[in-house]
């Protein structure tokens, strides 16, 4: 049988093969985005840049598990300003970047991506899902009513896709998803981390120095399937699947409930950006072996 | 996920190396390589990478009381309890019959790691560089180990009145060296690798950043696209040398690329 196409496409944007760096993983700087890139990932999404630089928040700001782990970093982030030579080196080494950006209102959301737009990104994630910052992400990004209003402000400011990312810490993630596509949006990605925490018993105290942090990792596939699987029943837009992947069997359930592309981030913990390499040829392996010769054949297929 | 996730541990002893200078020791029987470090928390503090300069069981690290989570760690006592992720990173590997191993300040903590399980299988010429003799440590400890003792300080209040890099370069024109190993601040280190470079003799570098999740995931500590964290702290001289970063650029806590 023939090697089969790995080559998929969100809207407009074709990708080598689904897998795309996560936001808020290895996303800071331009050598370490065309690194995951020269691994074998298809494209990459940068860690979420706002307006001003925040250096985020004390260690710890991470914490593993068994299956998963928490991080509640603060956003941390150089600025738009600072960040533009990030997204041109990273652009120019012809690297697929989606930039990533957070703000605490539509008009804030707005100018970034105009600035993520001349700096030559191929797309913006609108991060409407942060769990651990007072006043952005899920704080913005939790009603359908303020998740249309970012949106289409951020619409009528820019022609480049806009790929707006949910939160799953609502009783209706297809209906936050619903407004994005009547606001204009491009694409849909589902999901960011799972609001948690973590307590040491001995120390009588949360361990994050935040307390309250986002939880991936395995633990969380089942919580972003779900989430794919809701959303693309209800909306026509492209969904990009996000949530515990860390193998290419996993990457195929992700399709088949719904998605054209996914992100990976907590894996890249396991195997360094290698894994992506591995991932993509493990899909590579199972779709000989389903007898899939196109990521096209797979979308959907659980709900068919 | 890693398998060494968090632990908390008691603090055993906490030792003063040196007027500046403070080791604390705890006990954790997980296998630990020369220059491979922790991430050590002092709950309602603050998180920090510290390399290990006790590998054994009865671990143990040591630094300079410089900024707010430092100072307090020296002002712990017996008993107080840390958190301990980590043994993170890769190692010093001896490769010859004959090692220079370089540390400059706290870099000295990193470095006798290796001096020591190092000189029981090889000739090993260890150099120890400080601002002053107050900051020194370890001395001791470098020759009970067996390996020949070379000292310099800024202000020459011990050994060589000068800097550590004039000691390597005589050592590597004596000839006789066959790799180096360092670890210490940035100008030191790419000084010392220079000398390597032109002397033609492999060199083995541990290099410090501003470290967050110490899993390669957060992309602070990256150095050219490499994580100082999972593919460091111990890089090839000649990777360094080639590098943009390396003695001119660091991420700040914020992502922004400043001058080291």
């Amino acid at each position: 049988m023939s090697v089969p196409d790995t080559g998929t496409a969100v809207g407009t944007l074709k990708f080598r093969n689904p897998l795309l760096l996560a936001s808020g993983i290895l996303g800071e700087s331009a050598a370490s985005m065309v690194r995951v890139y020269n691994s074998g990932a298809a494209g990459v999404v940068t860690k979420s840049i706002g307006s001003e630089s925040r250096p985020g928040y004390r260690n710890p700001t991470v914490f593993e598990f068994g299956s998963g782990m928490l991080n509640a970093m603060g956003l941390p982030n150089p600025g738009i300003v600072d960040f533009g030579e990030v997204v041109r080196k990273t652009r120019a080494s012809g690297v697929p970047t989606i930039a990533s950006i957070f703000g605490s209102s539509p008009a804030e959301f707005a100018a970034l991506a105009a600035s993520m737009q001349e700096y030559g990104a191929d797309a913006v994630e609108l991060n409407l899902s942060c769990p651990h910052v007072e006043g952005f992400g899920a704080e913005i990004g939790s009603t359908p009513a303020m998740v249309g209003e970012v949106v289409k402000t951020v619409r009528d400011s820019v022609s480049l896709p806009i790929w707006a990312k949910m939160t799953p810490n609502v009783s209706d993630v297809a209906a936050l998803a619903g407004a994005a596509e009547d606001a204009g949006a491009d694409a849909i990605v589902a999901i960011n981390t799972v609001k948690g925490m973590a307590i040491s018993a001995k120390l009588r105290m949360p361990v994050l120095s935040h307390s309250v942090g986002g939880m991936s990792g395995r633990a969380v596939k089942y919580v972003g399937l779900r989430s794919v699987y809701e959303i693309s029943g209800r909306c026509g837009l492209p969904v990009v699947g996000v949530g515990g992947i860390s193998c290419g069997e996993d990457v195929a359930e992700y399709l088949m409930a719904g998605a054209s592309a996914v992100q990976v981030g907590t894996a890249v913990s396991e195997g360094g950006p290698g894994v992506f390499g591995r991932i993509a040829g493990e899909l590579s392996s199972f779709m000989s072996s389903e007898g899939f010769s196109s990521i096209r054949e797979m979308v959907g297929i659980a709900r068919r | 996920m890693h398998a060494d996730r968090l632990r908390l541990v008691e603090v055993e002893e906490v030792v003063r190396e040196s007027p500046s200078i403070y080791t604390i020791r705890y006990r954790d029987d997980r296998p630990a390589l020369p220059g491979q470090f922790v991430m050590v928390w002092l709950p309602g503090v603050n998180e920090v990478p510290m390399s290990l300069s006790y590998t054994g069981e009865d671990k143990g690290f040591t630094f300079r009381p410089v900024g707010e989570t430092t100072k307090a760690l020296a002002a712990l006592e017996p008993g107080a309890p840390l958190g301990i992720r980590g043994i993170f990173g890769n190692s010093f590997k001896l490769t010859t019959g004959s090692a220079l191993i370089v540390g400059g300040g706290t870099g000295i903590a990193s470095i006798i790691a290796a001096v020591e399980p190092f000189s029981s299988k090889a000739r090993v010429h260890a150099a120890l560089g400080a601002r002053t003799a107050d900051e020194l440590f370890f001395e001791k400890r470098v020759e009970e180990s067996g390996a020949v003792l070379h000292v310099a300080t800024d202000d020459g209040s011990r050994g060589h009145h000068g800097l550590v890099t004039d000691v390597v370069r005589k050592l590597l024109e004596s000839g006789g060296i066959g790799q180096v190993i360092a670890c210490g601040p940035e100008r030191m280190l790419r000084g010392t690798a220079v000398l390597g470079r032109e002397f033609g003799i492999p060199g083995q570098y541990s290099v410090e950043r501003f470290m967050k999740c110490g899993i390669g995931i957060c992309d602070a500590c990256s150095l050219d696209g490499r994580l100082v964290c999972n593919d460091g702290p111990v890089f090839d001289g000649d990777f360094l040398l080639d590098s943009e970063d390396f003695g001119r650029y660091r991420l700040a806590p914020d992502g922004r690329r400043v001058t080291v």
